[in-house]
């Protein structure tokens, strides 16, 4: 016997964890009402995602996406958090709260109803064959030679960021 | 898959476990007695011969407390932060070859993988600040944030340098490349980049900022912070923070050991084991003691200036010229 035993089933099971936490971290992340445990929420949503690249034979990018999103994009919005205020206060309800969510819930049904219609009834390609092998080296050629105007589009919208950045932390600061 | 692999990596698992818990025990121990000496005092002597008993006793007394939520604090997330914190050092482990054969899971990204689980730590010590609901915790998870992202910068950028010169990201084979004589080691190829013992001193100081250790240990300064992130934990709360911040030391010196310092690689050529790796770690976790037990804390605006104005622009040269150098020579 050269199968563990039951070994799809746990596969299986690993997936639909994967797929658990992502949902549970989405929901998570827009019913809280303290800001700090949605950013939670985003994070564990974001380690699910991970699992589904890892499932879809790709570790690089569901390393890059812990590294990423929960290193970098999570612990920013944390930071922006800690420098905004600490209390955890509640807008009180205003009038017009149940008439936004009556909205709210109108246009969330008609994406809703719209995607699922989309999905279940629209003409799905043929599901492409293995692109490449998913390394490291693979991602790299094509970020350099069939992707490279946007790779060099990214780099350039983030040193405009970075100087915006340097522009707003300098003003109004005097020379020591 | 085959039918050993799941109890080998189970194996592994309760194997890392052990050794994580012994060497948090048995480190503490060593500092106390480390600190003891520098100070010229005896250190622990009461429990044991030498005091090596001192860890279990610690162990049951902390074991032995209330585990203690503060009024107002966040519930759910003061007790997810220990979990969280130990989460890391154990995933990072799992990739660390102790010998050519003994590691847990051999991938190709095993470089990364260090990375980008050890970004999950800032996280975890951060929200144990927050949630503790306590003014010193919060200052500190700010400090910690601030900190731990300005080194993580400089560390990051002589990693894509090793990468450069290792050309993988498998550290078996980034330690398989330094095999014979000890100045086949990284730390000595001077071919590929002239500053590469500084490239290792700039990652040496930025792993005692990212693991929290004087002169660095900003997110618990006894002197101004009662305890810092952790000045609400009680009993094992506070004792798997401790055991964590061991942990970390201990996969930060692994890591330098293989990248640099040539992992499992005998220096002479021969005899090459697991007993290499175990003694050059061991060197380093004893330098990272040494080392906070000689300089004295720095002042937090002088750590944020070590990092922007120093290490970032040395690491980013070094990386510079590591491209220039190998583009030159190839």
């Amino acid at each position: 016997m050269d199968h563990f035993p039951a070994q799809d089933l746990i596969v299986g099971t690993v997936f639909l964890l994967c797929v658990a936490t992502t949902v549970a971290g989405a929901l998570l992340a827009v019913i809280t009402t303290r800001i700090v445990r949605a950013v939670c929420g985003l994070a564990i949503c974001c380690v699910g995602i991970a699992g589904l690249y890892y499932f879809l034979h790709s570790p690089f990018l569901a390393l890059m996406e812990i590294l990423v999103y929960i290193g970098a994009v999570c612990v920013t919005i944390i930071f922006g958090i800690m420098l905004a205020e600490p209390d955890l206060t509640y807008e009180s309800k205003r009038d017009t709260t149940v008439l936004w969510g009556i909205v709210a819930l109108l246009a969330g049904a008609a994406i809703c109803w719209g995607l699922s219609r989309l999905g279940l009834q629209g003409p799905w390609p043929a599901p492409p064959a293995q692109v490449s092998d998913g390394s490291t080296k693979a991602i790299g050629v094509s970020l350099l030679s069939t992707y490279s105007m946007a790779f060099e589009a990214i780099s350039l919208v983030l040193f405009v960021a970075i100087l915006g950045a340097l522009v707003i932390a300098r003003a109004g600061r005097t020379k020591a | 898959m085959s039918i050993i692999e799941p109890f080998r990596l189970l194996l592994f698992l309760v194997g890392i476990m052990a050794f994580v818990g012994l060497n948090a025990a048995y480190l503490v121990w060593v500092e106390r007695k480390g600190a003891a000496r520098f100070q010229r005092r005896p250190g622990p002597t009461e429990v044991g011969y030498g005091g090596l008993l001192q860890p279990i006793a610690d162990g049951i007394k902390l074991l032995s407390k209330q585990l203690h939520v503060p009024p107002g604090a966040d519930g759910v997330l003061f007790r997810a932060a220990p979990l969280l914190v130990m989460i890391p050092a154990m995933i990072g482990l799992a990739v660390v070859p102790f010998s050519e054969s003994l590691v847990a899971r051999d991938t190709n990204v095993g470089l990364l993988m260090i990375f980008a689980f050890g970004s999950i730590n800032v996280m975890a010590i951060m929200l144990s600040g927050w949630s503790s609901r306590n003014k010193y915790a919060i200052i500190s998870a700010a400090r910690i944030v601030s900190q731990d992202v300005a080194y993580e910068i400089p560390m990051l950028l002589v990693v894509v340098t090793m990468l450069m010169a290792t050309g993988t990201m498998n550290l078996n084979e980034i330690v398989q490349q330094q095999a014979g004589w000890f100045w086949r080691w990284n730390i000595f190829r001077l071919d590929v980049n002239p500053l590469m013992p500084l490239t290792f001193i700039i990652f040496f100081v930025c792993m005692l900022a990212e693991t929290n250790r004087a002169p660095f240990d900003m997110a618990e300064a006894e002197s101004e912070l009662v305890a810092g992130a952790f000045t609400e934990y009680a009993g094992m709360g506070f004792g798997v923070f401790f055991i964590a911040e061991y942990a970390n030391i201990i996969l930060g010196c692994a890591f330098a050991t293989i990248l640099f310092l040539g992992g499992w690689q005998s220096p002479f050529g021969v005899w090459s084991g697991v007993f290499w790796f175990l003694l050059k770690m061991y060197v380093l976790v004893f330098t990272v003691i040494w080392v906070r037990w000689t300089f004295p804390r720095t002042q937090f605006y002088n750590l944020l200036n070590l990092s922007w104005k120093l290490l970032i622009p040395i690491s980013l040269s070094t990386l510079i010229l590591t491209a220039v150098v190998m583009k030159v020579l190839k």
